[in-house]
């Protein structure tokens, strides 16, 4: 089965695959209400990478397992939408949810370890996946098996098919996972720090493979990490995630080069550059603030050094700012004078 | 002029908190008093425990004072039965005693070699948890091997093993008057694995920590980490352990004495008294065995029940 | 794949050493087997000469091996106090105890894994927390407390079942077995029930506990995030992920049924092997207790072994031990 471009799968260019509108994520604890992820909108549009970045908490996970599906109970999706090519899917039963994961939407997690059943063969894992969405029968599914395994660089992929996960190295491991969630060749793939657990040889040859299927087969993918160097190698455009909220986002290039948001301008500041002049390493002073000890007004103004009183009392919202989008009040005047 | 962090934001940075900061922590106090089941456990087996000690002052009759017996009561029913005497409220055995005089004291010899098992398995597998942690090597492995075989075992056999062993070895005279400590030893030998096994685990996490190495290198005595530091944070999972040792401590001991080999019927637990009962239960005199019955097992659940909550209680992933 | 049985053997052998040991020193130093085989006024001088003449003056290794080859033999002396072979008298009750920990352990497993399975896969249902509320009292109440119940009700109250004895029975050889009459198997129900409830709540509990944590791991959720049907998740891949540890603790609870039958045996007065063990104990009959420590011990080293070789075949992991590692 080659891969379609996604131009040719019935819809235009520009319709956005997955559109997330003010979504909204809650938990119930015996202390009240918490709020996971707070009015979080964003599209992916076909074929795109979209980066989301953000410190450990800051919601990137849960919107993700939102997505698709996977929120652990008592975690909810309290508001918003969630659409799929025009397919609201948030509030789909069970198992119409179930049709879609794998099929329409794929996920791959973090840690490879753990990700595969160590009592299967991975290419029993890989066929059982194949026909649970794909009408195939053993021989022809076994052989899409072997093409996949191929496909993500596993060599020896005749022998290795029948090999338990215990067998390979963490790279190979993630290899298999990846060719797993592109079993039945979703349009959307979500990738929750797929190299965070890897060594970093093995992350750049890992997100170059994503770049490559990504592209060979028209996969959106939504890049979730707190790894600012991974997103600049391979995402077009960039959400930055704090305290459950979008505080900027727009073209990779942009938010590396010329952040808007303090926060932003933080996390690029900090990142040690290994050419040009060195000074001390940088940080954010504070720490991001706990789901039940969130400021009122905008979350980063505890530790915001451009705060004004503003910040303080009210919320920003996502407005326009130096071809990106940022929350911020500092943004506001850029905004009414729109200047390059 | 950055700000200081926001309010409830806690630094990542290991410094433990204490285990028994954390057992005055709220959360164990709330899950309490949120779980109805737990709540009517704990009240009866408070219940149960306080009638217990408070034997002596409570108890209608004194069963063991040979004047206050009368054969002529002998196996009279319940009170509320026709033959039945209020004197006597749930009846009486075979001897003449009162059914309920006999619970009574019967419940509090129970819970002493229960409660005294428990404790002195707790010490012996504390401590050998402790030391198989702590030191490793050679010890380690020693105290593990006995530990696993122990543990192929079931501890009911242990425990009639060491109290048929006691009971061959001593001359009869100083049978009957250390029958209690032979007992109490026998099941605490039984259970203690459990306790290492845990503990050692915990030791062999903490002993890694930077905190723990940290306190080495300044020189800190190993008594004074092991016992300051160690012995706080393995006391949750302890604690739940014990408490569900005391249940199976309680259950084992009343089980060898129905089985012949724990207390006597000079000074029985309900055990014994149910053993005794069940001679007179093929006949019809069923109270003699199933009171003393009832109350074991109402005492063995909510024990269980308050084991079960607070291993909920202490479980991190519950949380 | 040889040298993990062969090392297993091994320890397996050293245990039954071990047990033998602790069983010999029971033999030859609580018990003085002199002094129960003859009667008061034999004199030093006799009793000397019969320690002599008996070996029993030999040292502590020759002794030991003796007793390991007369054990292994079946031969462990003459029971104190029925004056007969203890290994005749160990035959006789041997039948009696394997067909009830045979039925109690059929039981067990047969009503407590798929209800470990339901509790596991529905956790806050009605019926989930019935179960869990019914297995804590099974796990609460002592086993001789459930088999008075039991008679209470079924032979005292109802006269439906007997309340003692394991009733007629058919005589194979050597072999005994209640399975070939009718009375034999009303006889066997009560008992087998009584020594049944207790593990068969442990092991739903533990099928139910191990079940919840693979529920919660990655590989699960990976595969639902593949869209994976619930069937193939519970069952396909959940399921056999429980069963594998479920596995070695199971056969390692059944081994203790034959410990536990002890205290059923003298409930329901079961002439077994466990009531002829109690009746050994209150006599300080050692010859017979030194005997059914070494039969026991011998039981659970089998079934060791047994649950470790099968769990070795049923987790790749153990098997394969050479990890590819070509590369990343």
């Amino acid at each position: 089965m080659a891969a379609q471009p996604f131009y040719s799968r019935g819809m235009s260019n520009t319709e956005a695959l997955l559109k997330v509108e003010n979504l909204r994520v809650e938990v119930p604890t015996r202390r009240g209400t918490l709020v996971a992820v707070d009015d979080v909108s964003f599209d992916i549009a076909p074929g795109e990478v979209l980066g989301v970045v953000g410190e450990s908490g800051a919601g990137k996970s849960l919107t993700g397992a939102a997505i698709i599906g996977l929120l652990e109970p008592p975690l909810k999706i309290a508001g918003g939408s969630i659409t799929l090519a025009g397919r609201r899917i948030d509030n789909l039963p069970y198992e119409a949810m179930r049709r879609i994961r794998g099929k329409e939407i794929g996920a791959i997690f973090q840690d490879p370890l753990t990700s595969l059943n160590p009592l299967y063969t991975i290419g029993r894992l890989l066929v059982e996946t194949i026909r649970t969405h794909l009408d195939l029968g053993p021989a022809k599914a076994r052989g899409r098996a072997l093409s996949l395994l191929r496909e993500v660089g596993i060599a020896g992929a005749d022998e290795r098919i029948d090999h338990y996960p215990h067998q390979f190295s963490g790279g190979m491991r993630q290899r298999v996972v990846i060719a797993l969630a592109l079993a039945a060749n979703p349009r959307l793939i979500i990738a929750d720090e797929p190299t965070t657990a890897l060594d970093v040889s093995i992350q750049a040859q890992i997100i170059a493979l994503l770049k490559r299927l990504g592209r060979d087969h028209g996969t959106a993918i939504m890049l979730v990490t707190h790894d600012m160097g991974v997103i600049a190698e391979t995402a077009h455009r960039v959400a930055v995630m704090y305290a459950g909220r979008i505080v900027e986002i727009g073209p990779v290039r942009r938010i590396v080069d010329r952040p808007s948001h303090p926060y932003t301008k933080g996390l690029m500041a900090s990142i040690p550059r290994t050419a040009g002049p060195r000074g001390r390493l940088r940080q954010i002073d504070g720490t991001m603030p706990r789901l039940n000890a969130i400021p009122p007004g905008c979350p980063f103004s505890p530790r915001c050094t451009e705060a004004l009183d503003r910040c303080r009392r009210e919320r920003p919202d996502l407005m326009p700012a130096n071809e990106t989008q940022a929350a911020c009040w500092q943004c506001a005047p850029v905004a009414e004078h729109a200047n390059a | 002029m950055a700000e200081i962090t926001a309010p409830g934001a806690v630094s990542p940075s290991a410094v433990p908190r204490p285990g028994w900061a954390r057992f005055a922590d709220s959360d164990l106090w709330w899950s309490f008093r949120r779980s109805p089941v737990t709540v009517v456990a704990a009240s009866v087996a408070c219940v149960i425990i306080g009638a217990a000690l408070l034997a002596p002052l409570i108890a209608p009759h004194d069963p063991y004072d040979l004047a206050s017996v009368s054969l002529l009561d002998a196996t009279d029913p319940p009170a509320w039965l026709p033959g039945g005497n209020w004197s006597y409220l749930l009846g009486t055995d075979n001897q003449g005693r009162d059914v309920l005089s006999t619970i009574f004291y019967g419940t509090r010899v129970s819970l002493l070699v229960g409660c005294s098992a428990v404790l002195l398995s707790m010490l012996l597998g504390v401590t050998l948890g402790l030391i198989a942690g702590w030191r490793g090597g050679i010890a380690d492995t020693m105290i593990m091997r006995v530990a696993d075989v122990q543990l192929s075992f079931p501890a009911i056999l242990i425990a009639l093993l060491i109290d048929g062993v006691a009971h061959s070895l001593l001359p009869r005279e100083v049978q009957t008057r250390i029958t209690l400590y032979v007992l109490i030893a026998a099941i605490a030998l039984s259970y203690w694995v459990h306790f290492a096994r845990t503990v050692r685990g915990s030791a062999m996490v903490e002993r890694s920590k930077e905190y723990i190495q940290a306190a080495r290198v300044i020189g800190v005595h190993p008594a004074r980490i092991v016992i300051g530091h160690l012995l706080p944070n393995v006391i949750g999972p302890v604690l739940v352990i014990a408490t569900i040792n005391l249940a199976t401590a309680i259950l084992t001991e009343a089980t060898l004495s129905f089985l012949g080999v724990g207390l006597p019927p000079t000074e029985p637990s309900l055990g014994t008294l149910i053993r005794v009962g069940n001679d007179y239960l093929l006949s019809g005199d069923w109270w003699i065995s199933v009171f003393p019955g009832t109350v074991l097992a109402l005492l063995i659940l909510s024990v269980n029940l308050l084991g079960d909550w607070l291993r909920d209680a202490f479980n991190p992933k519950l949380r | 794949m040889l040298a993990f049985i062969i090392q297993r053997l091994f320890q397996s052998v050293l245990v039954m050493l071990t047990v033998a040991l602790i069983a010999f020193a029971l033999f030859n130093y609580v018990g003085d087997p002199i002094n129960n085989m003859v009667g008061q006024d034999t004199t030093q001088a006799d009793r000397e000469r019969l320690r002599q003449d008996l070996g029993l003056n030999a040292p502590f290794v020759v002794q030991f091996a003796r007793f390991v080859g007369h054990a292994v033999q079946g031969n462990f002396g003459l029971s104190y106090q029925q004056a007969r072979p203890v290994g005749q008298i160990i035959l006789e009750k041997m039948p009696a105890t394997l067909e009830l920990s045979f039925m109690a352990a059929f039981l067990a497993l047969l009503l407590g894994v798929p209800m470990g399975i339901y509790t596991g896969l529905h956790r806050s249902s009605w019926g989930s927390q019935a179960l869990l509320a019914i297995s804590l009292v099974g796990v609460s109440l002592p086993t001789f407390l459930i088999g008075i119940l039991l008679i209470l009700i079924f032979a005292v109250l109802l006269g439906w079942l007997p309340s003692f004895g394991r009733g007629a029975v058919v005589h194979i050889g050597w072999w005994t077995t209640g399975f070939l009459t009718a009375e034999g198997w009303r006889a066997i129900i009560l008992p087998a029930i009584t020594l049944a409830l207790f593990q068969m709540t442990l092991i739903m509990r533990l099928v139910r506990a191990e079940m919840i944590e693979v529920l919660r791991t990655d590989y699960i959720k990976f595969a639902r995030a593949r869209g994976l049907s619930n069937r193939a998740v519970n069952f396909g891949h959940a399921l056999k992920n429980t069963l594998v540890p479920v596995i070695t603790i199971t056969g390692l609870q059944l081994g203790s049924i034959i410990a536990f039958a002890v205290i059923t045996e003298t409930v329901f007065q079961w002439p077994g092997m466990g009531l002829m063990f109690i009746q050994a104990v209150s006599f300080a009959d050692i010859p017979v207790m030194a005997a059914y420590l070494v039969l026991v011990g011998f039981f659970f080293v089998i079934i060791n072994l047994v649950v470790d070789l099968l769990y070795y075949a049923v987790d790749p992991r153990l098997r394969v031990e050479r990890e590819i590692a070509a590369g990343g």
